[in-house]
């Protein structure tokens, strides 16, 4: 069964009806900085989108664009084909998860809600049907006279879903939700939120600053860095055809050597890179220049360690610096003639077949064209 | 929709700025323009401030009173007896207050918040009646008084009463809870950790207590000191009910030359005086009040 | 150890006895018999007595009553406003003079205050005919300015802790500003208004100065008749109305407390 992060995006998921938002050109400034920088981007119906970046890289302040709780200096937030751009957020057809979950204190957990359909004005008799059907999906039908202060977190979240899907909302906005959750809790959270909205079948935006969460969540990821996306895709595209170092940094550890493109062809670059001592090959994806700098990037997994010289597109000699067994696979730090430290991982059935390897032992490590990138920023 | 928020916003900011304009600005704004006229008898018992002539207005204004201010060696005497007095009873205050602040802070949590009510309380009952409380205790036939006779340690009633120790025992009676709580603020939010690491370098109670409480709760010193000068400087009510006649501060003065004198121009001047001596200390509060928020 | 709690002890022991003995004397000397107030004959209620005789009393507690209530309410009414107008000004310079004008009446000296307000009545009198007659609308008035300052401060402290996120999920959920106001604001502002109230309130009642100088005749406070009396030396009578006074604000600030801590608990809680 494929992963949902492996499943494309229905066909025409983007062109059918158009995407549920889509944000055009989109700037914020807050005084002397610029918090969002002439963005685009283009969100599908039904997809879990994940807004991903460190602080300050503008991805709540586009949330918030998105919610009605800030507006743009420039550009157009258009939602379900729809003009919002300066629309309040009470005029919106989205609801928002909250960092803090924001459930009003003075009210029970019934109150809290019922609150927005009271404010659509809806007949007593339907709120309260829907209000205990959005509290029995997430399992608080028992709750309802309780307040705020006598949940748990883990039960005031689930208020803070119900309250924000009892609108039925087009699109569902959460403020890095998971992240008041310990480890264990939010495992199973992310587990959870992913059903929920297969459940209920509408798009989700999420921001996080967890790549290991935007990972295992999301089906697309926007990458963002100082208020500019940096990459769109699919997480497995983001993992293994990043566009620039900063992306290939950001998504777990990568080897990263600097060289100079000799040659360009058919997708594929040769680079002469010194700190390698030899030229790698691996994918290229842009058109690049001869003899620019580029940046050959191979993933520590996709590294095969033998202790005779293989026969493969890269190969390098290294020595063992040091080799520590961490549970599901060993993590190797081996160190070139160059002097570089390079990361290999390997799985207990390759550390079996290469006799193992030890520190202070001298070995290569190999990895095919396709499994490495050339980058050129 | 949008314009119906901001009419709602204009009335928001309008409605206070316009009653903070006409009864706190434009009164202070009157003061100092009375300040500079003459009195006279009749009502108004002072004269225009500027009056029309050939529809163009014309001002009238003279340092008269001012000039008063600074030659009549009452009103210097009074000015500088209102901060002395002042300063000496903040001083008092501090010496009671900072132990109980500190004695409530080192309590059990529990007791903490019931223990800084009781020190509150007195506050919330009338402030006149808190001050003439002390007219019984000191009086020659009050409880002091009776107690000493009665003991046979004095042989006539001693003068407690209508001196300038009742009024700094009045002064610092009444603004003793705006002692403790901000001190208290202080030692409350303190690392205790720190005294732990002064006595693991070898420090004594009482040198730790120097060298490393005392320090850090200056702030909190600094603003119950503000909290209790300030309101002293323009005190009227204790000075009057429990002050002698020859206790000059500044607000008694400031009373009997409008009340009985009904020199309504000079006691501005008086005012304006006053204002200029709070404004220093006052500023001062305020510009360490934004460090510590700004910290 | 032992020394450092025996020193407290002793420390709040004094504190406590400064802060309450005076009170204390006052009342046990509220049920003396005797005129000669400080010297103790027998139990009795007869001052009690009197004072409920007293009309002229009577009719400075109802009208001090009555002033009070009203400009404590409209200090809160105008106290908020001026939270909220803080919280929207944009302009740093317009906030900073706002703020100024509105601590002021919190450090001004009474005399000044009262003196200044005074005069401002005399102008007012003289230019636009009102107010004609000083009384206890002009005391209102100058309750209500000095009120404000605190219940803004009260209020403004609270409005400061509440999470904005409280009031953008309202909008997010489809509450207008002022519904948002109304639903979510006001509810959690509401023990720091009855607080506000509060002390505007017992400030009211308690004003000597400002009301000697912006009153009428006809207005007599109650606090002006305490004031008149204890000029003249120690009264029975004030003694028995000190008492009901102080035992009255004693309960007052008790309930409030208790249903202050409440809601603080919970609104702690919530936050967590």
């Amino acid at each position: 069964m494929d992963a949902h992060q492996d499943r494309p995006l229905k066909p025409g998921a983007l062109s059918a009806a158009g995407p549920i938002v889509r944000i055009d050109n989109v700037t914020k400034r807050f005084g002397v900085v610029t918090a969002v920088d002439a963005v685009n981007l283009e969100i599908a119906r039904g997809e879990f989108f994940c807004l991903l970046g460190g602080s300050g890289s503008g991805k709540t302040t586009l949330l918030r664009m998105i919610a009605g709780l800030e507006f743009p200096d420039e550009g157009q937030v258009t939602i379900d084909g729809e003009d919002m751009t300066h629309a309040p957020a009470y005029a919106r057809p989205v609801n928002m998860m909250f960092q803090s979950y924001a459930l009003f204190p003075h009210l029970s957990v019934e109150k809290n809600v019922a609150f927005g359909l009271q404010e659509e004005k809806r007949p007593k008799a339907e709120i309260v049907e829907r209000v205990r059907e959005a509290l029995a999906m997430l399992d608080m039908q028992d709750f309802g006279a309780r307040k705020p202060h006598q949940l748990s977190g883990g039960q005031r979240q689930r208020v803070a879903f119900a309250r924000a899907l009892v609108k039925h909302p087009k699109i569902l906005l959460l403020d890095e939700p998971l992240a008041a959750l310990d480890k264990k809790l939010r495992e199973r959270a992310q587990v959870e939120l992913v059903r929920l909205r297969e459940r209920v079948g509408i798009t989700f935006i999420m921001v996080t600053h967890d790549q290991e969460e935007a990972m295992s969540m999301a089906s697309r990821i926007a990458l963002m860095q100082d208020g500019r996306i940096v990459q769109v895709g699919s997480p497995r595209e983001l993992y293994d055809a990043p566009v620039s170092r900063y992306v290939a940094d950001f998504f777990g550890g990568a080897n990263l050597f600097e060289g100079k493109l000799t040659r360009a062809e058919r997708g594929e670059g040769v680079a002469e890179c010194a700190e390698a001592g030899v030229t790698l090959r691996g994918q290229c994806a842009e058109v690049s220049v001869q003899g620019a700098s580029v940046t050959v990037m191979v993933r520590p997994e996709r590294m095969q360690l033998s202790r005779t010289q293989p026969t493969a597109d890269n190969a390098v000699r290294g020595r063992i610096a040091s080799i520590v067994f961490l549970g599901g696979f060993h993590a190797c730090r081996v160190t070139l003639e160059s002097g570089k430290i390079v990361l290999a991982r390997l799985s207990p059935a390759e550390f079996m077949s290469a006799g193992a390897p030890a520190p202070g032992d001298d070995i290569y490590l190999s990895w095919p064209a396709s499994a490495a990138r050339v980058l050129s920023r | 929709m949008k314009a119906h928020s901001q009419r709602a916003g204009s009335f928001v900011i309008g409605l206070p700025a316009a009653w903070l304009f006409l009864f706190v600005l434009l009164p202070l704004l009157i003061v100092l323009a009375i300040s500079l006229v003459e009195m006279r008898t009749g009502s108004p018992p002072y004269t225009p401030f500027f009056t029309w002539e050939s529809g163009l207005p014309r001002m009238h204004a003279q340092g008269g009173n001012y000039a008063l201010l600074f030659s009549d060696r009452l009103y210097i005497d009074a000015f500088l007896s209102s901060i002395r007095i002042a300063a000496t009873s903040a001083f008092i205050a501090l010496f009671i207050a900072y132990p109980m602040a500190y004695a409530i802070s080192r309590a059990k949590e529990s007791v903490r918040t019931p223990l800084l009510m009781l020190v509150v309380l007195p506050f919330w009952t009338s402030f006149l009646i808190r001050v003439y409380a002390w007219t019984g205790i000191l009086n020659s036939n009050g409880l002091i008084n009776n107690a000493l006779l009665n003991f046979g340690l004095i042989k006539t009633p001693l003068p407690l009463l209508h001196t300038e120790f009742a009024v700094h025992l009045g002064i610092v009676y009444s603004y003793l809870p705006f002692m403790v709580l901000p001190i208290f603020a202080v030692l409350e939010k303190l690392d205790w950790t720190y005294l732990e690491a002064a006595a693991d370098l070898g420090a004594r109670p009482l040198k730790a207590f120097l060298r490393v409480t005392l320090p850090l709760s200056l702030p909190g010193v600094f603003a119950g000191f503000l909290l209790v000068f300030i309101p002293a400087l323009g005190e009227f009510i204790v000075p009057e009910l429990l002050g002698g006649p020859d206790t000059l501060m500044i607000g008694r003065v400031l009373w009997t030359e409008f009340f009985s004198n009904r020199d309504w121009p000079l006691a501005s001047a008086l005012a304006v005086g006053l204002l200029v001596l709070v404004l220093v200390p006052a500023t001062l509060m305020f510009r360490v009040m934004r460090k510590g928020e700004a910290a | 150890m032992k020394n450092r709690s025996a020193f407290a002890l002793s420390v709040l022991a004094f504190g406590y006895a400064f802060l309450y003995v005076p009170i204390a004397i006052l009342i046990i000397y509220s049920f003396n018999d005797s005129r000669l107030v400080t010297v103790w004959s027998h139990f009795s209620t007869r001052w009690y007595g009197e004072l409920f005789r007293n009309a002229q009393i009577g009719d400075a507690l109802w009208l001090s009553l009555r002033v009070a209530a009203a400009s404590a309410t409209a200090s809160v009414v105008l106290g908020t406003c001026a939270a909220f107008a803080m919280r929207r000004m944009r302009s740093l310079a317009a906030r900073g003079a706002f703020e100024a004008l509105v601590t002021t009446p919190l450090i001004l000296p009474e005399v000044l205050t009262g003196l200044s307000l005074l005069l401002l009545f005399v102008f007012l009198g003289e230019t636009i005919g009102w107010p004609g007659q000083r009384g206890a609308v002009t005391i209102g008035l100058a309750h209500i300015t000095f009120g404000m300052a605190y219940a803004t401060v009260v209020i403004r402290a609270r409005l400061s802790q509440l999470d904005p996120a409280l009031e953008e999920a309202a909008a997010d959920l489809g509450a207008t500003p002022s519904r948002t106001f109304l639903r979510v604001t006001l509810p959690l502002l509401t023990p720091a208004i009855f607080a506000a109230w509060l002390l505007a309130f017992t400030l009211s009642l308690d004003d000597v100065v400002i009301a000697s100088f912006v009153t009428g005749p006809g207005a007599t406070t109650l606090p002006l008749v305490i004031f008149s009396s204890v000029r003249l030396g120690v009264s029975p009578q004030i003694n028995a109305l000190a008492t009901l006074l102080v035992l009255s604000a004693a309960c007052l600030i008790l309930i409030a407390t208790l249903v202050l801590r409440r809601e603080e608990r919970r609104m702690q809680a919530a936050k967590e």
